[in-house]
């Protein structure tokens, strides 16, 4: 399997005027293809910046970042949200839907970014609705759903440009158990499909979903789960 | 994402703030208002003189006796100010004719010589003081008059000193009612005059009100009201140039004509030649200034309206910050973020606009209604006006919508 991701001595310096920060200290990391990795860690420990750097958000300050064997570290803002748009889903812990439209709508947008036209927009974005069981709730705005369905519409979102990566912030953080249960199916069968998963979260259990696991502390990765 | 998207998405925005976006709009919308009625004033008052021009003659051309009277186009360059210190030669009937010479001077069509005096009229018990003015029957067209009954007198009446008069029709209702005017007789100075017509009314004008006037033949005021020991003597010539296009000409030969019949120089005239169109200009023009004097004022108005755009843009920047997070994490290139916040304040600014408008017109319709004068609203300020709101939206936008598109997708996508 070929890598689409390859991190290496990636350092994240963060500045506040006099104060500087290192939030990640020399990551190096690789992701195959179709692979399914959890990254945990504990509050503060840098998973964040991370998952910024590894969704072309945010460039390191130092080291290399091969998305899918294309030097993204030193691409400028343009470059980079063709990227984003092109090969990354992003999956948020706040969901981050627009209030103001519809769950049609919202799914709509990256394609609207990619150019693609109205009425082929309407239908993939329809398509990925129904495929995370929201076929009945096109129209209805975030306000009008509950969070496991917002999140599931913003799966929906990430899916619907078939990116390369679905990035997946603390995607549980905000749900019940029972919604929980569902965005982790959702992941698994995107994962099925031959999607690459990568998952950050503090959740023990959530983490073990995953096929792989690595811990991030204080700015440094390391193989396997907390014990 | 083509720009129909941008306008759609902008849309939902403005419309997703109702109130905030109306507020917004208001400052814009005084601003456009105003300045939209101001021009219409303008526009009124530049219509209200070129219809005076209409009722006067627009051809017209008068000679003056003196150096210095009023608007001149002979003197303009006069320096010495004693002229009339200086003996003034009067006009006289003599110059009248020289002026209706078609040889020396074939752009005048007609020739008027005018004397005018005030004096009370009587029929009975009613009484009227309007100006007498002695003339020659080439009066009535020189000055664009009709008459809406009876006749204007002849010119033999008018070399026999016939005792006729043709009354404006404000002297006609003040001294005989509502009677039938044509045939009546009324006194003047302690003659009987018979009043054989009545003129068109056309209201004050810039010569004066021309609806209080009793004309009679200039033989006949020669012999009954003439002050002058020359009896020849008149106080202006009035004159009508061929049209429009012959009025400089014109002019010019009046000029020429009267230094031959006075002897006299350009460097010390004793008569000036005015024309109707060179004050009417005048006066157009001063409107001009005045309108866009106080359209400055209002669009001040229209600044302070745009500076509100803007501050309500920056505002909506910092707020929308995560949403403009989100559209980067997206794939929302900055140029397109910018265009989304520029859109959105040229929004505000040409609804702001448009409603300022539709204010300015029905303002304009009820200052109009108001006051009795004019407001054209026309379509060139119109669409100034629209081009203008949107020139400020854009404006107003260029500094929100950088900063937008210069975010950071972290930091503008960061759980607070
Ligand atoms: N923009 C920033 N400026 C300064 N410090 C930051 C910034 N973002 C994160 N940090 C710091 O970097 C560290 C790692 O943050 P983060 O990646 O958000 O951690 P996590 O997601 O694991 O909780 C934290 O100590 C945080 O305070
Ligand atoms: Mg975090």
């Amino acid at each position: 399997m070929p890598m689409i991701v390859e991190l290496s001595g990636v350092h994240k310096t963060y500045k506040t005027g006099s104060i500087t920060f290192e939030a990640l200290r020399g990551v190096s990391l690789e992701v195959q293809e179709n692979e399914y990795i959890a990254i945990t860690g504990p509050s503060g420990s840098g998973k964040s910046t991370l998952m910024n750097i590894l969704g072309c958000l945010d460039i390191p300050t130092a080291g290399t970042y091969l998305l899918g064997g294309e030097d993204v570290s030193t691409m400028s803002e343009k470059e980079l949200a063709v990227v984003r748009n092109k090969r990354i889903g992003f999956v948020f812990q706040q969901f981050n839907l627009l209030r103001s439209m519809t769950a049609q709508r919202n799914v709509e947008l990256p394609l609207m970014y990619a150019g693609v036209h109205a009425k082929e927009r309407h239908t993939l974005a329809r398509e990925a609705l129904e495929r995370v069981g929201l076929g009945d709730r096109t129209h209805h705005r975030p306000g009008e759903l509950s969070g496991g369905q917002q999140q599931r519409a913003c799966i929906a979102r990430a899916l619907v440009t078939n990116p390369d990566i679905i990035l997946a912030d603390e995607p549980t953080g905000n749900l019940d158990s029972v919604s929980t249960h569902e965005v982790l199916r959702l992941l698994h069968e995107l994962h099925d499909q031959g999607r690459t998963i990568i998952l950050i979260t503090h959740e023990h259990d959530v983490a073990l979903e995953s096929q792989r696991q690595v811990q991030i502390y204080d700015g440094l990765l390391t193989e396997g789960l907390p014990v | 994402m083509t720009f129909l998207e941008t306008v759609r998405t902008a849309f939902t925005a403005v419309m997703g703030r109702k109130m905030r976006s109306a507020l917004t709009m208001l400052g814009i919308l005084i601003g456009i208002a105003s300045v939209m009625l101001t021009i219409g004033l303008g526009q009124g008052a530049q219509q209200q003189i070129t219809s005076q021009i209409n009722k006067l003659g627009s051809n017209l051309i008068i000679v003056s006796s003196g150096a210095n009277s009023g608007l001149t186009v002979a003197n303009a360059n006069s320096g010495t100010n004693n002229n009339r210190t200086r003996f003034t030669t009067p006009l006289t009937l003599n110059d009248a004719a020289a002026l209706a010479d078609k040889n020396t001077c074939p752009d005048i069509l007609r020739v008027a010589p005018v004397s005018t005096t005030i004096t009370t009229a009587y029929n009975g018990t009613a009484s009227d003081t309007p100006s007498v003015v002695g003339t020659t029957p080439e009066w009535v067209d020189v000055t664009a008059r009709t008459l809406t009954e009876g006749r204007f007198f002849t010119s033999d009446e008018s070399n026999a000193g016939s005792m006729v008069a043709v009354i404006g029709p404000g002297t006609a209702t003040t001294l005989f009612g509502s009677d039938a005017v044509v045939g009546q007789t009324m006194t003047l100075s302690g003659q009987s005059f018979t009043v054989i017509g009545v003129l068109n009314s056309v209201g004050t004008t810039l010569s004066g009100n021309g609806d209080e006037q009793i004309v009679i033949p200039a033989g006949t005021y020669a012999q009954r009201f003439s002050t002058s020991t020359n009896m020849n003597t008149v106080s202006t010539i009035l004159m009508e140039a061929k049209d429009k296009d012959s009025l400089s000409a014109a002019i010019q030969e009046a000029t020429t004509t009267m230094y031959v019949m006075h002897n006299v120089t350009a460097a010390a005239p004793d008569f000036s030649v005015s024309s109707q169109q060179a004050l009417v200009e005048t006066i157009g023009s001063l409107t001009t200034i005045l309108t866009a004097l106080l359209s400055g004022i209002a669009g001040i108005s229209l600044l302070v309206g745009g500076i509100g755009v803007m501050n309500i843009m920056l505002v909506s920047v910092t707020e929308r910050i995560r949403e403009i997070g989100l559209r980067k994490a997206l794939g929302a290139r900055p140029s397109i973020i910018m265009l989304q916040f520029l859109v959105e304040a040229s929004m505000l600014g040409l609804m702001g606009g448009a409603l300022g408008i539709g204010l300015g017109i029905v303002a304009g319709r009820i200052l109009s209604k108001a006051i009795s004068y004019p407001v054209i609203i026309s379509v060139e300020a119109t669409s100034l006006a629209l081009a203008v709101s949107l020139v400020i939206g854009i404006v107003a936008g260029v500094y929100p919508a950088w900063r937008a598109a210069k975010l950071a997708p972290i930091d503008a996508l960061r759980n607070e």
